[in-house]
């Protein structure tokens, strides 16, 4: 289908994109890869006067090692991450949750700060930079500011981020030595989750040193299960542990019930998925 | 000119990349949309949200306003011009059949349905320009639901079009009693509760989308003393037929062409609204019009398919012969009777007595209006959805008495020297081997290793259990004997046309009536022609899908091409190779007799002499030297209507992995063995399998249109309606059989629906019997994780309940 009529910038730098976007407020949209904002004007669900592609700002592109941390740049493609040695080496759970995201062509367009300002509840990317307890540094008119992933996800399909503002990187703690398991449920292979659950463990002398679990699709934002969490830090890492924490995996979500599934059984699901997830990351 | 001068090796058999795939492939040729013309004029249509409602008022004013518009319509701008859309087979001369008007004026009986079209100069302009068509509708209760909309007539429940009273369109019934084909099904029942088996089971087949590739787009061009349709569509001549009998312009005043057309699965096999608004703009604005559809509108407006509740009652002895099949079916129209509409359910009348001697038969399928999308013809048609009963019948039959699903089968099949075979549905099968086949897909799948693995995992408890699914069945192709047709109150015959023409130059132009979109006619025709006139593949060029160019003919559906199309070619042909051989013998100074045909040459038998058939091309166009009384031509022309349909089978094994955690379930191992009688291209045969198989597949697995309790399609994009792709599947096995089809020369059956006609019960076959042991004895379709994990838990939980 054809998109309602729009203007089209391409600022070169972050000031100028700050700045359109500021002239331009509710009428304007930022374009990234376009994966998921073309579909949603291209069916006519939105009508941006002004498209701000960020595309072409070299600052918001490529992955850095900042010392204990990984900064991801926002317009950096899923396929970028998910190769990229640094990214494999110290947040494996992130390369292991793009490597079932969507299709390669998409992959290649699409981009980590795109997907994760989309806020799309069953988005791959939420639920692990969750685990990871990642930091977003968004800028606006009245400058930077790092928003913690905790506080990111507001809503279905939104994030803290003002109108007015923009993301440029996500900042990741290195996870080295963690194990992280990504356990996706579809039924098509180019599907988005029905649930899927991102595991990253620390094991030391075959017990759970630390664990972060957080779910995709199982509420109107990804989330942490903290009572998984909770009852694996300090036990053996034990299938029957394991199982017994996962069983707490839907605690206090609420999921959707669409095509794909209800509530319910996405409850169920939860549990399965965390289990199987955990004991992966762990190497059990 | 250049001659052959060498023997071709045979064609038939030979595995030819398909000739037409490059310019498919690539897009670089004729598809509807890419056909641009001076001044051309592009729509948009403005669509009902609601289900049913009735139009109260629409405001044009707006958007005819708006940059770049130069018309806007509703249905009230229309008169008779405007035509209908037309249902070619009443099933019983009672069937109540709403009006269809492409573009109602007063009331809307589905979503999707147009109220209004915009017209602009380019596409874009059109699209704004609907967006601010407003329309006042008043919603009216919609009949969404098949059951219930089955029953309003007694329940006092919304009626799909309230004039006509009811929603009950047609009931159609045989009985092989009152047939004389066979016994009476209520005397095999009542005798199998005393003494013997009885399975009664209710089947939903679910609505499906054919979603072919290319979306439809259709082009009219009013200029010139012909009228020319460009249109994404199955059937151009069936297009042309019906615009002359509704819109009163005279068939000679009509071209239709199907050019290139990119998929179809039998959703081009309609004669649409979307087709006859453009016609009636273009007559009415005097300008060339094109309409393409988005992907959104296709699957909301374009037919969907299968909708059926099936009733199912089979009895049998105890020891697994089955003495009668009860069959009662519910079948969704949708909002209005589609050119084969209700015939679809009835072509399956035929085939739910499949490959089985059964002594008795009782059919009957209620065709019921709703306020949906309209349902027609989608691949296998009719066919899959009685295979699809059938086999899960038989497969229930073999778990209720303890049996292997195949020992309950060959039991009842027809053995090979039984054949001919007149079932007890009243067709006369020509050929068939069963057993044949059966015994090579066992071998070919590790049948007795499969099953020894299923023990095992079920005795160990795995968490992933493994199922083994069968599928034996047979469908009848080569649409049809145009007797057969009359018979059941077709409005049409199934004879198809082809003509061959024998250039100057040594090159063969042949004709068929069958307009291909996507199977590779241009191919497979090309080879037959080849081998038949002993000229070059190359040689061969296959034109149609142009009723100027094809003018007569019956289009592609029903695995009708090859049987009946590929029928036609050989007669005309054998005309052309007969009046070659005159004009060979007058050349060659030789009697008619002394004339042997063979590898494209014609030669004096015990001399060395001879003429290659493009040299006698070349002497018959110059017209020079021929025998008195001789046209000047070899071109040739056959009509040929089939004695009877063929009848492809087959068997399909098919090995499911069920993750009884999740229900998820994944395909182990698919084996089919086809038997489509003689193979002309064995990639297209492949291609056509494989595919065919998907489809089927996706019916089991993943495809289903829903409907919310509004009337809106929920499933209304490809985020929704799953479709599988090569990442979804796995490496089919497949194997052949060959049992040539005795009613035609060339011994082919048809491949089209195969495999998407078996499929479907093997897979839900597989995934029940992963489960059975569990207590599972059904899982609807789409067999979704959720459904087969909620079936585990509702058997585990009646388990514990009779504990
Ligand atoms: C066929 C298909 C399948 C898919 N399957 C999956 C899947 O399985 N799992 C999954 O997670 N995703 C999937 N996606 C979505 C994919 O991940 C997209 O790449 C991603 O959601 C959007 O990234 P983008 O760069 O294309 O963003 P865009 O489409 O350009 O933008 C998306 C939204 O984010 C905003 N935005 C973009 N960049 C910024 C920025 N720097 N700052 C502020 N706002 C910004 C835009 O304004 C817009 O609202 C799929 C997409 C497609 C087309």
């Amino acid at each position: 289908m054809i998109p309602a009529d729009f203007d089209y910038l391409a600022p070169t730098t972050l000031d100028e994109a700050v700045a359109a976007l500021a002239e331009h407020g509710d009428d304007a949209k930022i374009i990234a890869g376009g994966q998921s904002l073309l579909p949603v004007l291209r069916m006519r669900l939105n009508a941006p006067e002004v498209l701000i592609d960020v595309g072409r700002i070299e600052a918001l592109r490529g992955i850095r090692d900042d010392g204990d941390a990984l900064v991801i740049g926002a317009t950096t493609t899923h396929h970028t991450v998910s190769s990229d040695p640094l990214v494999r080496e110290h947040v494996a759970l992130i390369a292991k949750a793009i490597e079932h995201l969507a299709d390669a062509q998409v992959r290649h367009r699409g981009t980590f700060g795109g997907a994760l300002s989309h806020a799309d509840p069953a988005g791959d990317l939420g639920a692990p930079v969750l685990a990871l307890g990642a930091e977003f540094l968004v800028a606006g008119p009245g400058g930077r500011r790092t928003i913690a992933a905790d506080d990111f996800f507001d809503d279905f399909f939104t994030t803290s981020m003002a109108d007015d503002e923009l993301l440029v990187e996500v900042r990741i703690p290195k996870h080295t030595g963690w194990g992280g398991h990504y356990e996706k449920f579809v039924r098509v292979a180019h599907q988005w989750p029905i649930v899927a659950v991102a595991a990253a463990v620390r094991t030391a002398g075959g017990a759970i040193a630390e664990a972060r679990v957080g779910l995709t699709n199982m509420d109107v934002t990804p989330v942490r299960a903290r009572a998984v969490e909770e009852a694996l830090v300090g036990m053996p890492a034990s299938e029957e542990v394991i199982r017994q924490a996962a069983a707490a995996a839907a605690d206090g979500t609420n999921p959707p019930t669409d095509l794909n599934g209800d509530a319910d059984y996405r409850r169920h699901l939860a549990s399965v998925l965390t289990r199987r997830a955990v004991l992966a990351a762990a190497e059990v | 000119m250049t001659a052959v001068e060498e023997a071709p090796v045979a064609e038939i058999g030979r595995d030819r990349r398909r000739k037409e795939d490059q310019r498919l492939i690539t897009g670089r040729t004729r598809w509807t949309d890419n056909i641009t013309l001076p001044g051309m004029l592009h729509v948009a249509m403005v669509r009902s949200p609601f289900a049913h409602a009735r139009i109260v008022g629409i405001d044009t004013s707006e958007a005819a306003s708006s940059p770049n518009v130069t018309a806007v319509f509703t249905g009230a701008d229309f008169g008779e011009e405007l035509g209908a859309c037309i249902n070619a087979w009443p099933i019983t001369p009672d069937q109540v059949t709403p009006a269809h008007s492409p573009m109602p004026a007063d009331r809307v009986a589905f979503a999707g349905e147009i109220v209004a079209v915009v017209v602009a100069r380019t596409a874009t302009a059109a699209r704004d320009a609907a967006e601010l068509v407003d329309v006042d509708y008043e919603e009216l209760p919609a009949a969404l639901d098949l059951k219930e909309a089955a029953t309003a007539d007694e329940t006092g429940g919304p009626i799909a079009h309230p004039d006509l009273g009811t929603n009950k369109s047609a009931l159609w019934v045989f009985d092989s009693a009152d047939a004389g084909t066979g016994g009476d099904v209520e005397e095999a029942i009542a005798k199998a509760r005393a003494d013997g088996v009885v399975i009664e089971r209710e089947f939903r087949q679910q609505r499906l989308i054919p979603a072919f590739m290319e979306p439809r787009s259709v082009v009219v061009d009013p200029t010139g003393e012909q009228l020319t349709m460009w249109s994404a569509t199955q059937i151009p001549h069936i297009v042309r037929f019906a615009l002359a009998a509704t819109t009163g312009v005279p068939e000679s005043k009509i071209r239709v062409i199907a050019p290139d057309v990119g998929g179809g699965f039998g959703g081009k096999l309609q004669t649409t609204p979307e087709e006859w608004v453009v016609w009636a703009l273009a007559r009415r604005l005097g300008k060339p019009v094109k309409y393409t559809e988005t992907r959104s509108e296709s699957l909301v407006a374009g037919h969907h398919g299968r909708d059926q509740w099936q009733k199912l009652t089979l009895s049998a002895e105890k020891d697994g012969t089955v003495t009668g099949l009860k069959v009662e079916l519910l079948a969704d129209l949708g909002a209005y009777v589609a050119v084969v509409g209700g015939g679809v359910p009835v072509l399956g009348a035929f085939m739910f007595n499949a490959i089985y001697k059964f002594p008795a038969y009782h059919f009957a399928c209620q065709t019921v209006l709703t306020n949906k999308t309209w349902t027609d013809a989608y691949r296998g048609a009719g066919r899959p959805e009685a295979t699809f009963g059938i086999e899960r019948m038989m497969d229930e039959l073999a778990a209720e008495l303890g049996v292997d699903p195949l020992e309950v089968r060959e039991k009842n099949w027809i053995g090979h020297e039984e054949f001919p075979f007149t079932t007890v549905a009243g067709l006369e099968y020509d050929s068939g081997n069963y057993e044949a086949a059966t015994a090579l897909a066992k071998e070919k799948f590790g049948y007795a290793e499969l099953r020894a693995e299923q023990r095992r995992r079920r005795e160990s408890g795995d968490p992933v259990q493994l199922g083994i699914g069968v599928s034996t069945f047979t469908e009848m192709c080569g649409l049809a004997p145009s007797r057969v047709l009359g018979s059941l109150d077709y409005g049409a015959g199934g004879w198809e046309h082809a003509s061959v023409r024998m250039l100057a130059t040594g090159t063969v132009e042949v004709i068929t009536g069958a307009s291909a979109h996507g199977q590779g006619h241009e191919t497979a025709f090309s080879q037959i022609v080849a081998d038949r006139l002993g000229v070059p593949f190359e040689a061969v060029e296959v034109l149609h899908g142009d009723t100027q160019i094809a003018a007569k003919g019956l289009d592609t559906y029903g695995s009708r091409s090859l049987v009946v199309g590929g029928e036609a070619l050989v007669r005309a042909s054998d005309k052309v190779i007969a009046k070659a051989k005159l004009v060979a013998a007058h050349l060659l100074e030789a009697s008619v007799d002394d004339i042997e045909f063979s590898a494209g040459r014609f030669n004096v038998r015990g001399t060395g002499q001879g003429m290659a058939i493009g040299e006698i091309a070349a002497a018959v166009f110059a017209a020079h030297d021929l025998p008195d009384d001789m046209e000047p031509s070899l071109d040739s022309d056959a009509t040929y209507d089939p004695v009877n349909f063929s009848y492809p089978h087959g068997t399909h094994l098919c090995a499911m992995e069920v993750d009884t955690e999740t229900g998820a379930v994944r395909m182990r191992k698919y084996t089919c063995v086809d038997d489509v009688g003689t193979v002309i291209n064995p990639l297209i045969v492949a291609g056509q399998v494989h595919g065919g198989l998907v489809q089927g597949i996706a019916q089991a697995l993943w495809e289903e249109a829903v409907y919310d309790d509004a009337g809106t399609l929920v499933s209304g994009s490809f985020v929704d309606y799953l479709l599988p792709t090569a990442a979804d599947t796995i490496d089919f096995d497949l194997g052949h059989t060959v049992t040539p089809s005795l009613t035609n020369s060339l011994g082919t059956k048809g491949v089209g629906e195969a495999g998407t006609i078996a499929s479907t019960p093997a897979v839900v076959n597989a995934v029940v019997d992963a489960v059975r042991h569990l207590g599972v004895d059904d899982v609807r379709m789409p067999c979704t994780p959720q459904r087969v994990w909620q079936a585990i838990q509702a058997a585990a939980a009646t388990e514990g309940a009779s504990r």
